[in-house]
């Protein structure tokens, strides 16, 4: 273009290259005073917020750790519950009942969720309309509220088709079915995160589709979907709201069974003493809120560490 | 796997390996229909909540009308004198929403943008498991700590209120908004660090400043998103029940739009009502289902409002 034609072809250029120069000035001149006004405000305004809902979290553990302090000690998870003597009353059969229940939900949600996910991750054809089903479908009951669970769980597990009865095997497969879809979403991230390249190369050795699965996939995605049964399994202990359509709610004194009636778990048992009267029963509700929010404190930063130590970038 | 030695007058076609299976595989077949059970048994999960949510709802509108139950404003299913008017708890559902989404849409909004734009990876890294803690954190305690501390902090705090009684749906609805702060600012977190960078670049480039790149380019261009996480969160709002049976009561059957009062729920009437132990095949037990179905499908219609903005915005940028 500038063939033959040096002279114009410069001077354009340093028209332009003047002009940009002076607009550039210009502009980082004037924008000086008020945006950084504007910046400050911003940038108070987005601590403000994060501050608040941190001081939310921090002054709720504060205040239960100093409501409940009194009764913390061992008789709070070894004493029997009571609904006299609220000074020597404990947790224990419902730590018991905590520990059936979430046991339970773990045998379940362990084989379905994965297999689920390696299903929809490896397998379906996603242009066949029952695979899309599938799918819109496990999004959908992620998220269908905890208590229509329970109504579930009331309908179809305590009386209905399976007749169980109101026992700890109620409550754990009415919570699995509800965890069950965090577990699938999260074994599919972590199975979607194993690059092609490595399955494909699998494949192109001879390895059936499951070998692949069960010798590539599986091992390398494996931190991925243990944070999501954990994250699940922290869900499950804190659940109450479906517990007290399926049973948990009766007063036990006795260590549960899993498939006898009467059981009851932590959050539902705290639910209980929190709704009685006496002082002494809010103080005993308090200490059994620290000690549920340690276990699920404790499993979400498991979740996390595992997360964080174990992501691989590929 | 060809047998023998190769012959040679043999041609070149028939020392060929040939690339079938050698065997059908019925082991990978039988494996391929256990894992696609796996993944149905969620259709048979939301088929097990549509009939036992909609098969009693169908024996409740025999006994009650239909106009009744969506335009009385009398809720009192256990009185003597019935009254099946749905409204009273509609509203008490609608309040929390109104108010939780009111705290926790600037809240999460400003933290997310903060997260995504602002934060050096160092605070990113320790504040959003931080966030998360706080969306792992039992309802039950959330619910206790709204009854026994908010309230009667609302209550000093501000004194010309009329507060009646140890409950409020107002302070519940405070509680549930901290509850879905999380909720928001993780899925707008997402949706903002999902827009590529040669947007801001540009932004950057023709003089924007932080702010106006954040505000005006990353904001609208994560939209979808964004909009995605409120109905989430909205979602989350109308199902919580743990903290709104605990800290808003099981309240007055009539209709109010009073925050300071303790007002029932949807989800509060069925957890509630739930916990008596009530005989199958009467009114009242099937208005737990009737009132369960209505939970379900407002719900329902909110997922399904999310996900189709989830897709859009998973569309535009991967």
């Amino acid at each position: 273009m500038t063939q033959g034609s040096v002279d114009p072809g410069t001077k354009r250029v340093a028209i332009a290259t003047s002009g940009a120069r002076a607009a550039t000035l210009a502009a980082l001149q004037s924008s000086s005073q008020r945006d950084k006004v504007v910046h400050t405000v911003f940038i108070s305004m987005m601590l403000f917020a994060l501050g608040l809902a941190l001081l939310g979290l921090a002054s709720l553990i504060v205040y239960m750790a100093v409501e409940g302090g009194p009764r913390l000690e061992w008789g709070l998870l070894t004493g029997v519950p009571s609904t006299i003597s609220p000074e020597t009353a404990g947790f224990r059969t419902a730590i018991l009942g905590t520990l059936y229940v979430v046991g339970g939900v773990v045998l379940l949600i362990v084989p379905l969720g994965v297999g689920a996910a390696i299903y929809m991750e490896e397998y379906a054809d996603n242009s066949r309309w029952w695979n899309r089903l599938i799918e819109l479908n496990i999004q959908n009951l992620a998220g269908v509220p905890s208590i229509v669970f329970g109504i579930l769980g009331l309908a179809f597990i305590v009386r209905g088709p399976l007749s169980l009865g109101f026992v700890a095997a109620s409550g754990s497969l009415t919570l699995a079915l509800l965890v069950l879809p965090t577990v699938i979403l999260a074994a599919r991230e972590a199975i979607r995160a194993v690059p092609s390249s490595i399955t494909d190369g699998s494949l192109a050795l001879g390895a059936t589709l499951w070998q692949t699965i069960k010798g590539q996939v599986l091992p390398s995605a494996i931190p991925g979907i243990l944070t999501g049964i954990i994250l699940a399994v922290a869900r499950a202990i804190g659940e109450a709201a479906p517990l007290l359509l399926v049973g948990a709610v009766t007063f036990v004194t006795f260590n549960p069974k899993f498939f006898a009636d009467g059981y009851s778990t932590l959050p539902v048992m705290i639910f209980q003493y929190a709704n009685r009267p006496q002082d002494e029963f809010r103080i005993l509700a308090a200490a059994g809120v620290i000690v549920m929010l340690i276990l699920v404190l404790l499993m979400n930063s498991l979740a996390v560490w595992l997360r964080d130590r174990f992501e691989r970038r590929w | 796997m060809v047998a023998g030695p190769i012959d040679a007058s043999s041609t070149d076609a028939t020392v060929r390996r040939s690339l079938e299976a050698t065997s059908p595989r019925y082991g990978e077949m039988a494996i391929r229909f256990f894992l696609f059970l796996c993944a149905a048994i969620s259709v048979a999960v939301t088929g097990a909540i549509v009939i036992s949510l909609f098969v009693p709802t169908f024996s409740f509108f025999q006994e009650v009308s239909v106009v009744e139950f969506f335009t009385g404003t009398l809720w009192a299913p256990a009185f003597a004198n019935a009254s099946f008017g749905v409204l009273p708890i509609v509203v008490g559902t609608g309040i929390v929403v109104v108010i939780s989404l009111g705290v926790a849409i600037p809240i999460g909004l400003l933290a997310s943008v903060y997260l995504s734009e602002y934060a050096p990876s160092s605070v990113r890294r320790v504040v959003k498991p931080t966030l998360e803690v706080l969306a792992g954190i039992p309802t039950v305690a959330i619910g206790l700590f709204a009854f026994w501390f908010m309230r009667p902090l609302a209550e000093t705090l501000l004194p010309f209120l009329p507060w009646q009684g140890p409950f409020s749906i107002g302070v519940a609805a405070l509680a549930v908004g901290l509850l879905i702060v999380p909720v928001i600012s993780s899925v707008s977190d997402d949706a903002m660090r999902a827009v590529p960078m040669a947007l801001r670049e540009g932004a950057y480039a023709l003089g924007a400043t932080k702010f106006e790149v954040s505000t005006r380019v990353v904001f609208p261009a994560a939209i979808s998103g964004i909009v995605a996480a409120v109905v989430l969160a909205g979602s989350r709002a109308v199902g919580e029940t743990m903290v709104v049976l605990i800290a808003a009561g099981a309240g007055n059957p009539h209709l109010t739009f009073d925050p300071t009062k303790g007002v029932q729920t949807m989800t509060s009437f069925i957890a509630g009502k739930a916990t008596g132990d009530i005989p199958t095949g009467t009114i009242v037990y099937d208005t737990i289902f009737a009132v369960g179905a209505l939970l379900f499908t407002s719900t329902l219609i909110l997922n399904m409002i999310a996900i189709r903005f989830v897709r859009r915005f998973r569309e535009v940028y991967e």
